[in-house]
């Protein structure tokens, strides 16, 4: 059974409240099935609080059918209903359904969206900012070194983990929700030292040192080591926010990473002996040539037809320098007219993407940039699509297997060439 | 000699013994994968169904069953994805998994079922699909048969 402390004891006999109380009743039974022996505090909570389709609303009708029932019933797994305070705990909403905007592009109707603009408003009324992106670290929430979060979203996750040394299990969204009203997490997993070390060495022998590479050598780790941590030496090169983006993405689609070392990159893994800390060592994996044509087949066997209707760019959704970078290879360009170029990024990034006129060159060849969701998280894909071209190594393990579609994975630029052809010629560079 | 003979087709072939996840008791029929199981994007919630390309249980429906696996993983979405299946009556009767995992711990707790982990012998290897398994979280006991006792 997990200690608690005073204070924790006081808000599971309610003394802060009905929602409060019910939020550690939640608490305790996770912290339980996982074996913790204690929480942590936390004040960096990012989830998907309260939100929900239809259907799930209407699973609750008797209890009102709204996102207060919803919250209580689904997000709390209580088996009552009651009121939900502004949360305790910094709170951010992650990716939605819709493009705030661009939601009857996307082929979403008028109910679908007036539930979105309800529980958009809840959301906001409840405290919680509206970052409704996978990448909160490129939207207003940095988490530091050490920092305990509570977060969902797997490739924000090894991203926290990994790249800044913060502190944080790959949360759903029932812990994260009750996590905002408690500001309590189970100190369990990646809160813990010994938990954050290496487990199986990568020797990386081929050069790895764009976006591109960086994707592929993410979906071979992932496979090879699962759900463990992989320490990464040899030819990895160039590191940038975008590059990490995009590997530790892919390592946690093809296997379950939630943290990985590069060592001489990423800040605790300053050697080899600091990454694996003294902890036995596993298995080695050498990604050589044949392991990279391997992984490039592996994400190209759901394609097969060279004509391509729709590219979707923005899994994770796009930084800045990832937008300036398609709109530059776009500019004087015109989508093919049997294909659709769908980019995805949040609203912040947007904003600077509006003043810098790169939403502007994306509409007027053709394209549209999007916020909030993604075709995978929306299931919103352009009318009739059946073939898909993706520079995600992410999005390509998850779109084409959800949707019933092809799907090709290459660069950016073979992406975009796509689009403005109609054709897919990429090849493995 | 007939009492005997009933006697013995009742035992368990096996019985495991391993840590409660979740409390509770049910049996039914197992479904065993020897491939970690990804929850949103990789399942189906409204049929129970493993949705994922390459997936050796491509396909196959874990509703109703009693679901074996090393465990989770993918995106964050595993329990609110596995929730969805209790709220769609596809959820599985209960799991036994050998990876802990925050994702397989919420999900145990959110779907409400009996759940297992941390096993004195390795289910995967010991079980099979379609054998009988009643597995009872408070006890952590997980019993096998090669099909469903007096059935």
């Amino acid at each position: 059974m997990v200690a608690l402390t005073s204070a924790e004891q006081a808000m599971l006999q309610g003394d802060d409240g009905k929602a409060v109380q019910k939020a550690m009743e939640l608490l305790v039974r996770y912290a339980d099935a996982l074996g913790a022996e204690r929480f942590v505090e936390t004040n960096n909570v990012a989830g998907v609080p309260g939100s929900s389709p239809p259907w799930v609303k209407d699973y609750y009708a008797a209890d009102g059918g709204d996102y207060r029932a919803v919250f209580c019933r689904f997000d709390l797994d209580a088996d009552e209903v009651f009121d939900v305070p502004r949360m305790n705990a910094f709170s951010c909403h992650l990716q939605g359904g819709m493009d705030p905007q661009l939601w009857r592009e996307q082929g979403m109707d008028d109910a679908a969206h007036d539930n979105f603009v309800s529980d958009e408003g809840e959301v906001a009324g409840h405290g919680i900012q509206i970052l409704k992106t996978c990448t909160p670290y490129l939207a207003g929430n940095v988490p530091v070194m050490g920092e305990h979060c509570a977060w969902m979203e797997s490739s924000a996750v090894v991203f926290a983990n990994s790249v800044i040394g913060a502190r944080t299990n790959c949360e759903g969204r029932e812990s994260t929700s009750a996590a905002m009203l408690a500001k309590r997490i189970p100190d369990w997993g990646f809160h813990r030292d010994e938990y954050r070390k290496g487990h199986h060495a990568v020797e990386v022998q081929v050069p790895v040192d764009s976006i591109y590479e960086w994707g592929m050598l993410g979906y071979y780790v992932g496979d090879a080591v699962e759900d463990t941590i992989p320490v990464i030496t040899g030819e990895i090169s160039d590191p940038s926010l975008i590059r990490h983006k995009h590997f530790g993405a892919a390592a946690a689609s093809s296997g379950g990473v939630e943290m990985y070392h590069m060592v001489g990159i990423t800040p605790e893994a300053p050697s080899v002996e600091a990454a694996f800390g003294g902890a036995p060592r596993g298995e080695r994996f050498v990604y050589d040539q044949a392991a990279r044509a391997r992984i490039y087949e592996t994400l190209n066997s759901v394609g097969s037809c060279e004509d391509v209707d729709y590219v979707m760019l923005g899994c994770p959704h796009y930084s800045i320098e990832q937008i300036a970078q398609a709109a530059a290879m776009i500019d004087g360009r015109k989508v093919h007219e049997n294909s659709a170029l769908w980019i995805f990024t949040s609203r912040a990034v947007k904003a600077t993407a509006d003043a810098n006129g790169y939403t502007d060159i994306l509409r007027k060849a053709g394209a549209m940039l999007m916020t909030d969701t993604c075709s995978a998280i929306s299931q919103a894909i352009p009318k009739g699509t059946q073939v898909a071209a993706l520079d995600s190594a992410k999005q390509v393990h998850y779109l084409p297997a959800m949707m019933g579609i092809e799907g090709w994975y290459g660069t950016t630029q073979e992406c975009i060439d796509a689009a403005c052809t109609g054709k897919w010629k990429g090849r493995l560079q | 000699m007939s009492g005997e003979t009933s006697e013995t087709l009742e035992k368990p072939r096996l019985v495991i013994h391993g840590r409660k996840v979740v409390g509770g008791v049910a049996e039914g029929e197992a479904l065993v994968t020897k491939e970690t199981i990804s929850g949103w994007g990789g399942v189906n919630a409204m049929t129970g169904t493993v949705i994922e390309s390459r997936h050796e249980l491509k396909g196959v429906s874990f509703a109703g069953k009693i679901l074996i696996f090393p465990g989770a993983k993918g995106s964050s979405g595993w329990s609110g994805l596995f929730h969805m299946t209790r709220l769609r009556g596809t959820a599985p009767l209960a799991m036994v998994f050998n990876i802990m995992t925050t994702k397989a711990a919420l999900g145990a707790v959110v779907m409400r079922i009996p759940t297992v982990t941390e096993c004195d012998a390795d289910p995967l290897e010991v079980i099979e699909t379609g054998d009988w398994v009643r597995v009872n979280g408070d006890a952590g006991t997980i019993e096998v048969w090669d099909s469903k006792p007096g059935g």
